[in-house]
This record gives structure tokens, C-alpha cells and sequence, in this order.
């Protein structure tokens, strides 16, 4: 008796899950699915998925390279104005991604605060795949960021401390406690993130533009694709999500589950 | 008409059955939720109040929204709410079936693409490109052919919208190549990268670079090379107010808005 959920909750919860599930059966329902494999193999299409995937390949090598020493310095360092610079790493994940992007135009574009000086090194970020780029690990990284700082938050310092004990040198309790313990977190992070990356559209838009082979990810490609070829961008829509939907089940399969049993 | 309220004390029972109700019409029924303010329809003197929704080609935005001012002051009773976007994503939007009164395209091929949806389709104002720069010019663009320069910073509408259609027929009856940077959404987006130093050139409506003034600079196209793009509009068969749709498209025509349209830089049809 008291394991069924009481009907006051259920009933939203149910609208909530078919609210949820109601549109993507809409994809599934419309995709033409007797060409869909032309119409994914269409050269638009799969150019736009070839930028795609390197456009979100390097947004997560970068967003490691950089987010990882961010989120131990968040987790583990004690510095004045640790809070603010938490909120700033949190803040593209709330922020409308058109802000995002017409943030990195102020900031990166030609005549943005660093647009001098990128001029006279000869880079141009907008409208280049570079540009592309740096707006999928703005948005992205903080999905990294934030699930590799909670992991760490939650690892007992002692642990660590216990093992540099033990062993010499500074990377032996990295290796022996750190990366197994947090390694689950890393990886949904790391997920989370490339998934955040490949699916960016109003950053890349706004800052990047839209020119096919050179900006022109998938996200963009089912945009104008409605425009005139709605079977198209319904296909598309349909790989993406499969895309999404791969990736959490992934996560849930191997790397979440371990996560939700471990101790706090 | 007000909104069905579950019958019954205020208690628990009411507020259960609160919570589900407005979600389930708002899901099931969105046609529904529009009905809400239909009780003025078809009463000649605006007595009950009535929105009107007016899908326009983005091109329109500041003319319309200063139309639609007008006219809301002239028809008390009716909003006019528009909604401002590439032609193209506009009939997009009407095939799927967005619940709108009005639509008012760039082009005549799109408006034809959605016959089936609409009413009669009236020329409404004439429209013609024209090449914008930053402010001074840094590239130095005086004409057409300076855009094929592969080094400039160019940035054109999408080829699905009808600004970039146009451009792309005044660009190939010059027989020139030009390597876009950008192939935006809409014509404003185009006009927005121009404005922010971002592309050192772009093609833009005539409208686009006089409701930007100062912050581009115009640089005409001669009449020979340049096209006329026609505005049609018309009423929607699924709007919920067919002779207030109707009565918006006919007040487009002459001649309170034609009075606006030269100062925005539209011609007359």
C-alpha cells in the first residue's frame, strides 16, 4: 500500500512523462522513415554531421583540457572569491544560448574586447569552424565542470591524503584514488558534454554563422531545413535524438548507476 | 466566455482538480485556449477585444510595428501582435499549422508555396537589395563586383530565404562568384553581422539599411542589376478571425500604410 504513489502525484506525473514523450513520438511518428536512409545519407547531411562531430570532438577535448583543473581547483582549493568563479562556470548552462553568443561577439568577435588583438595574431573566430568551436565549449563545459566538482566535493579529502601517505609522489593518489573514484563522474561529464556540444545552436549561429561544410552543424541544418524540406530536418531531428538518447542510456547502463550507490 | 472552473468547495478536491485541468487543454487543445477571447468576432465596431497574430517576413519589422501601432489606434478593440521571421520559416510555420491571421511574405513564390492555407494575396509594398558596409567601409565596397573579392567578409541570407534568393539572381545575372561567410536565417541577422563589424559586407533590403541609419553604410545598386521584390499578404484560412484577418490585409493596401512605407524605404506597389 504505501509503495503506490499517491494519485495527487502521480496524475501530474504521468502529464509530466507524456508531455515528455509526446513530441518525440511526434519525430518518430512523422520521420520518413522508408528514405531515411537516403535522406541521412543526403552529402548536406552528412557534411553537416562530419562538422558536427569534429566541432563537438574538439569542444570536449578542450573542455577537459580546461575544465577538469578547474573543477579540482573548485573542489579542492581554498581561494578568495571561489563562489563567484563557481558561478561563473555555471553560468552558460542558464544562460539563453543566443546570450551566449552575442556575449562571444562582444567578447571574441572582430570588434569584441579580444577582437584586436586575435586580429593581429591572424585569428578570426567568427564565422570560421574555430569560432564554432569556442561556442560549443562555452555551453558545454560547464556540464563537465559541474558533474567532475560534485564527484570530488563528495571524495573524502583523507582518502587522498591517505594514499599520498602511503606512497611517494603526488600522482599515485591520483592514480590510485582520485581517477577510480571520480572516474564515473568524469565520464558522465565528459558525456553530458559532448552531447551539450553537438546539439549548440544559438551560440554557433549567432557567433559563428551559418555557411554549409564550415559552421553549418547539424543543429543548424534541421533549422533551415525546415524551411523547405521539412522530411528532411524531421530524419535529422530523429538521428540527433537517437544520438541523445545513446548517450543517457549509456550513462545510465555503466556509468550513473555505480555513481548512485556509492556512499555520500 | 470564461475559462470552466471544477464545481465544488475550495478545498482539497478543487485544487486537485485544478492543477491537471489548464495542462490537459493547454496539451489536447490549443485551438480551445484561442477561443478564450473570440467574443468580439464578427461585431463591425471592434466592441469586443480581439488579437490578432500577423506572421511577417523580417524585413517588415519596423515598418509593421509602427503600422500596427496605427492601426490598433484606429480599430480600438484589436491587437495586432506580429511575429517577425524568414519567409520561408514563416510559411513553415503556417504548413504545420501555427494558429496566425495574417501572413506577409518577401516573395510571391513562398506565398504561392501556401495557397492552399490562405486567402487572396495582395501586393502590399515593393522592396529592393542594396549592399551594406560598417560604418566608413573598411573594405572599400563600391559595387557588386567588389563582393566576388574572395578576401572580403561577406555575408548573405540563406538561399532558402528570399533575400538570399534575390541576392544570389543579382549576383549570378552579373556572373559573379562570390564566397559568402555566412548564410544567415533571416535578412536581419544578415544586417545585425554588418552592423556589429563582423562582415565588411552584406546584402540587405532597402528598408533593412534605412531603419539601421547610421550604424551601416548604403552603397546602392544600380537599377539595371537590382530586382524588385514584391510583399504579398493575405489572410489565413485557419485563423479564428477570417473578416478581422481580411479587414488587416485590405487596411495594408491603401493608404494609411503606404503613407509609412516611403519614410522605411519601401515603394508603393
Amino acid at each position: 500500500m504505501s509503495r503506490r504513489p499517491p494519485l495527487l502525484l502521480a496524475l501530474p506525473a504521468l502529464l509530466a512523462v507524456a508531455f515528455l514523450l509526446l513530441p518525440l513520438l511526434g519525430i518518430v511518428a512523422a520521420a520518413p522513415w522508408s528514405a531515411l536512409a537516403g535522406r541521412l545519407t543526403a552529402p548536406a547531411v552528412t557534411e553537416a554531421l562530419g562538422l558536427s562531430l569534429l566541432v563537438s570532438g574538439w569542444a570536449l577535448l578542450i573542455s577537459l583540457l580546461l575544465g577538469v583543473p578547474l573543477a579540482w581547483l573548485l573542489a579542492r582549493a581554498d581561494f578568495p572569491g571561489r563562489a563567484l568563479v563557481r558561478c561563473l562556470a555555471i553560468l552558460p548552462m542558464v544562460l539563453p544560448p543566443t546570450v551566449a553568443g552575442v556575449a562571444l561577439l562582444q567578447g571574441l568577435g572582430r570588434r569584441g574586447l579580444l577582437g584586436g588583438p586575435l586580429e593581429a595574431l591572424g585569428v578570426t573566430l567568427p564565422f570560421s569552424t574555430a569560432g564554432a568551436v569556442v561556442a560549443a565549449v562555452f555551453v558545454s563545459m560547464p556540464f563537465l565542470v559541474i558533474s567532475l566538482e560534485g564527484a570530488l566535493t563528495g571524495l573524502d579529502p583523507h582518502f587522498e591524503e591517505a594514499a599520498a601517505t602511503m606512497g611517494a609522489g603526488p600522482l599515485r593518489p591520483l592514480r590510485s584514488v582520485t581517477l577510480p573514484m571520480t572516474g564515473p563522474a568524469l565520464t558522465a561529464g565528459a558525456a553530458l558534454c559532448w552531447a551539450r556540444a553537438l546539439g549548440e545552436f544559438g551560440a554557433t549561429i549567432t557567433f559563428a554563422g551559418n555557411l554549409p561544410g564550415t559552421t553549418q552543424t547539424l543543429p543548424l541544418k534541421v533549422y533551415l531545413l525546415l524551411q523547405d524540406d521539412p522530411a528532411g530536418a524531421t530524419a535529422v531531428s530523429l538521428l540527433l535524438l537517437a544520438i541523445a538518447a545513446a548517450v543517457l542510456f549509456a550513462l545510465r547502463g555503466r556509468w550513473l548507476g555505480p555513481l548512485r550507490t556509492s556512499p555520500d | 466566455m470564461t475559462p470552466a472552473r471544477p464545481p465544488g468547495r475550495p478545498g482539497r478536491p478543487a485544487r486537485r482538480a485544478a492543477v491537471p485541468g489548464p495542462l490537459i487543454a493547454a496539451l489536447l487543445l490549443p485551438a480551445a485556449v484561442a477561443c478564450g477571447s473570440d467574443g468580439g468576432d464578427g461585431d463591425s465596431d471592434g466592441g469586443g477585444s480581439v488579437t490578432l497574430t500577423v506572421l511577417a517576413a523580417a524585413s517588415l519589422t519596423d515598418v509593421f510595428t509602427e503600422a500596427g501601432e496605427v492601426y490598433e489606434e484606429a480599430h480600438p478593440g484589436v491587437t495586432v501582435r506580429f511575429s517577425f521571421a524568414g519567409s520561408q520559416e514563416l510559411a513553415a510555420q503556417v504548413t504545420q499549422g501555427a494558429p496566425a491571421d495574417v501572413l506577409v511574405t518577401a516573395d510571391t513564390r513562398t506565398m504561392a508555396d501556401v495557397a492552399d492555407e490562405t486567402a487572396e494575396p495582395e501586393i502590399i509594398a515593393r522592396n529592393e537589395l542594396v549592399i551594406v558596409t560598417p560604418p566608413g567601409n573598411p573594405a572599400d565596397v563600391t559595387s557588386l563586383a567588389d563582393l566576388a573579392d574572395p578576401g572580403l567578409r561577406l555575408v548573405l541570407a540563406a538561399p532558402e530565404v528570399p533575400a538570399g534568393r534575390y541576392g544570389q539572381r543579382i549576383l549570378d545575372a552579373q556572373g559573379l562568384e562570390v564566397t559568402p561567410d555566412s548564410q544567415e536565417p533571416n535578412v536581419r541577422a544578415v544586417l545585425g553581422k554588418v552592423e556589429l563589424g563582423e562582415a565588411d559586407a552584406g546584402l540587405v533590403y532597402v528598408t533593412d539599411a534605412t531603419a539601421a541609419g547610421d550604424d551601416v553604410r548604403a552603397v546602392p545598386i544600380p537599377a539595371g542589376q537590382n530586382i524588385v521584390a514584391d510583399y504579398p499578404a493575405a489572410a489565413l484560412n485557419g485563423s479564428d478571425h477570417p473578416e478581422r484577418a481580411q479587414e488587416f490585409v485590405d487596411w495594408l493596401a491603401p493608404p494609411e500604410v503606404r503613407a509609412l512605407l516611403p519614410d522605411a524605404g519601401f515603394r508603393s506597389p
